[in-house]
């Protein structure tokens, strides 16, 4: 079937497709040109090839179980989804959340926003040809991965970030690994920095080239970077803080022609603040309760034994679980029984444990806020990344919608790219960072 | 002197098209007449509380209940830094609103989701056509009656 | 590289199948992928194929967007019926010999999406050589996918007598 533009287009012009497999790596996205020689005329986007039906899924899971879906939308800036969608709950809720967590998910956050621009202004600065930015900035993005990954258990989907707090507190190294990881990301921007930023050829391809004005903006609904290299400042951790945004020091960088090059030239300085924001937290961070103590009986031990007597031993949980001890829940986990998974110690040893651990996963029960309506919204790599839920207050959502930052990025492309030439599709696209599993969800 | 709330203006502006307003976890919501959606629009727009920016508009569906569908739009004020919800409901048998891409552009590609996932047709939409889901794809998915596990796949598949 | 039996080499003789794995040799070290990156997999592709854990000392490295010049093709993340025929289009424009990587459970299975939107593998679209499970996998897993495709083709008949019987 035609689509709009093959209708609509003139007869001395040539349609070119860029088709959803893409090399540019953005996932699948289908721009149709329609050109005059290498000026575009007019063009069409078509999204949708990414639908993984996310909003009808979550209607069919529970709120616990849906964690990790929401890992998958912006899958650059995972522990983003996380916070935003388990802050959204606990608004609807109530919960209060310790303060060592709201540190641990503000570290957290910060380096998937890191990860997020670095894969981003990658992924740009490759598709014009500067593949060593990619390759160092890919260098940088693992160290940050090595932390995360030494602390959630995975490298990116993690679902780490949990209803009532985080999953497990922080290991004993985190610092040094943090630091290692802090040092080499700013040495690789630094590199960038030299690399790109007076690169005339990089100048070329992004000043002037998909500039986009403040009212336009707005009316598009931007958000995020895209948004602040207009000269808006508009920050969702500034705006409407949450967590402990409002109790550190950091700027919100802007642009002000609102092309390509300020959007690169504010991520790459909010990477810089974002860094500060991390070094701050991790010296604010309230110390954690006291160490914890390996040696203790096996769980199947302690299981055999809580079936004669009340067990008041220590038990050495399996490394999968290290820091998410008894000990440490007053720390990472909020105290409302009814929201968080009860500690393993207890389940393992005590009916009342077992019974509360059956009751949090069972069908029916389990996780059941009150009914209602709630709308929050987190900053998310790409701008405000909003979660809308609806509660009939069963253990389902009866609706769960995403207001994804770069939808309403993207829905600008085709004013941005008219009467360009079809080189200028690549950057301008690669700036605005469409992740499609946010996009389509 | 107290400014007024932008709800005690909706309710002055409008009185007929307001029905309901509550404030809840700290939002501010107002159920509105299907009718007034486009006035309103404009006014929040326009008037000095600068609601500049539709955040976001979607739909949710209640089908045991007539009208069975409430269209849920969010309205941001740069300025004042306040989110506003707006609310209005439609039923199946009328299942028309009023097109806002007159006032913000990102309305386009909004209501083209809307109409592709629920069914809801936008009077004055430049451009109505499915977003998500390929052409000649049945039915509307994020429907209560469209099962989960319907697939209607646009090649033949084996096994 | 546990798991897979050796299999018997083409009957023929020992010239022929010298020649055969000779081929065999040469086509596993050298092969160009297409990389079909829809979704979150792609980080874990970019991840495996960049400098940590490089898939180039494999012989992997070169990057082909057309199918016309690439020999595998890597189908990274979730298809969505939407995307099949294009999936479809893109295995029919390369040319033989060809070998498909179902990377990550998305392509392998459907993964975690089970509904209206997503094809349940790949293998309902196209002949599929090897799966990587994982959610996503760990650039490990994807260089053990990748040994595991360099055995089979190590070992496959590789059909260069051009007397062969058309079937």
């Amino acid at each position: 079937m035609p689509t709009r533009i093959q209708k609509q287009a003139r007869q001395d012009t040539m349609l070119l497709n860029m088709g959803p497999s893409h090399p540019a790596m953005h996932g699948t996205i289908r721009v149709m040109l329609e050109l005059d020689g290498e000026r575009i005329v007019n063009s069409e986007v078509e999204v949708g090839y990414l639908h993984r039906g996310f909003e009808k899924t979550c209607e069919h899971r529970t709120y616990f179980n849906l964690l990790p879906y929401t890992d998958r939308l912006n899958y650059v800036s995972p522990l983003i989804n996380n916070l935003g969608y388990v802050m959204t709950l606990e608004k609807l809720i109530g919960v209060e959340v310790p303060e060592r967590a709201q540190y641990i998910r503000v570290l957290m956050s910060e380096l998937s926003r890191i990860s997020d621009h670095l894969t981003c202004l990658a992924a740009m600065a490759m598709e014009c040809g500067a593949f060593t930015a990619f390759l160092y900035k890919m260098k940088a993005r693992e160290f940050l991965w090595d932390v995360i990954e030494q602390t959630t258990g995975a490298r990116m989907t993690t679902s780490y970030i949990r209803i009532g707090g985080v999953r497990a507190d922080l290991h004993p190294g985190f610092d040094a690994v943090l630091k290692k990881a802090i040092d080499e990301t700013r040495l690789v921007l630094k590199d960038v920095h030299g690399l790109l930023d007076k690169n005339k050829i990089f100048l070329n391809r992004t000043r002037d080239v998909g500039v986009i004005s403040r009212e336009d903006a707005v009316a598009f609904g931007w958000t995020g970077p895209c948004l602040r290299s207009t000269g808006i400042s508009y920050d969702v951790r500034k705006a409407h803080p949450y967590l402990v945004y409002d109790q550190l020091k950091w700027e919100v960088p802007l642009g002000d022609r609102g092309d390509n090059f300020d959007r690169y030239l504010v991520r790459m300085k909010e990477m810089e603040q974002s860094l500060r924001i991390i070094e701050q937290a991790a010296f604010r961070i309230p110390k954690s309760s006291p160490a914890f103590v390996a040696a203790g009986m096996s769980p199947s031990q302690a299981i055999k034994e809580s079936r004669l007597q009340r067990v008041r031993k220590a038990i050495a949980l399996s490394p999968n679980l290290e820091g998410s001890e008894e000990t440490r829940y007053p720390d990472i986990l909020a105290s409302d029984k009814s929201f968080v998974v009860p500690p393993k110690e207890e389940t393992y040893t005590t009916i009342e444990g077992l019974i509360n651990h059956f009751k949090f996963f069972m069908r029916g029960h389990g996780l059941r806020p009150p009914k209602g309506e709630v709308y929050f919204a987190v900053e998310g790599g790409n701008g405000e990344l909003g979660f809308y839920i609806v509660s009939d207050g069963t253990d389902r959502p009866y609706r769960l919608h995403l207001r994804a930052p770069c939808f309403h990025i993207v829905s600008a492309l085709e004013q941005l790219i008219r009467g360009r030439y079809v080189a200028d599709v690549i950057p301008t696209f690669g700036s605005m960072n469409m992740i499609g599993g946010e996009l389509d969800r | 002197m107290e400014e007024k709330t932008i709800v005690e203006r909706l309710r002055e502006e409008f009185p007929a098209g307001v029905r309901e307003s509550w404030t809840s976890l700290g939002d501010d919501v107002v159920i509105i007449d299907k009718g007034m959606l486009l006035p309103i629009a404009t006014f929040l727009r326009d008037s000095p509380g600068e609601f500049r920016m539709l955040l976001d508009l979607t739909c949710v569906d209640y089908p045991g209940q007539e009208p069975r569908f409430e269209m849920v739009y969010h309205f941001f004020s740069l300025s004042r830094n306040r989110r506003l919800r707006i609310k209005t409901q439609i039923s199946e048998s009328d299942l028309r609103l009023a097109s806002l891409t007159a006032l913000w552009k990102n309305a386009d590609w909004l209501e083209r989701e809307v109409y592709d996932l629920f069914g809801v047709h936008f009077d004055g939409h430049p451009d109505l056509r499915r977003l998500f889901m390929y052409d000649g794809f049945e039915g509307h998915p994020l429907r209560k009656d469209y099962p989960l596990r319907r697939r209607q796949p646009l090649i033949r598949l084996k096994e | 590289m546990t798991g897979l039996k050796k299999k018997r080499p083409p009957a023929g003789q020992f010239m022929t199948t010298q020649f055969n794995s000779l081929l065999g040799w040469a086509r596993k070290y050298s092969l160009f992928h297409y990389p079909f990156v829809t979704a979150c997999c792609g980080m874990e592709y970019m991840s495996a194929a960049c400098a940590h854990f490089d898939i180039d000392r494999f012989g992997a490295g070169w990057t082909r967007f057309s199918p016309r010049q690439s020999d595998m093709l890597l189908v990274v993340g979730t298809i969505t019926h939407k995307e099949a025929p294009v999936l479809r289009t893109v295995y029919e424009q390369m040319t033989e010999p060809k070998w498909v990587i179902a990377f990550g459970t998305c392509a392998v299975s459907g993964g975690i999406y089970d509904n209206y939107a997503v094809v349940q593998g790949i293998d309902q679209i196209i002949p599929v050589d090897v799966y990587i499970p994982g959610c996503p996998p760990r650039p490990e897993t994807v260089l053990d996918g990748l040994l595991k495709l360099q055995e089979k083709i190590q070992h496959q008949d590789q059909d260069w007598r051009w007397k062969k019987k058309r079937s």
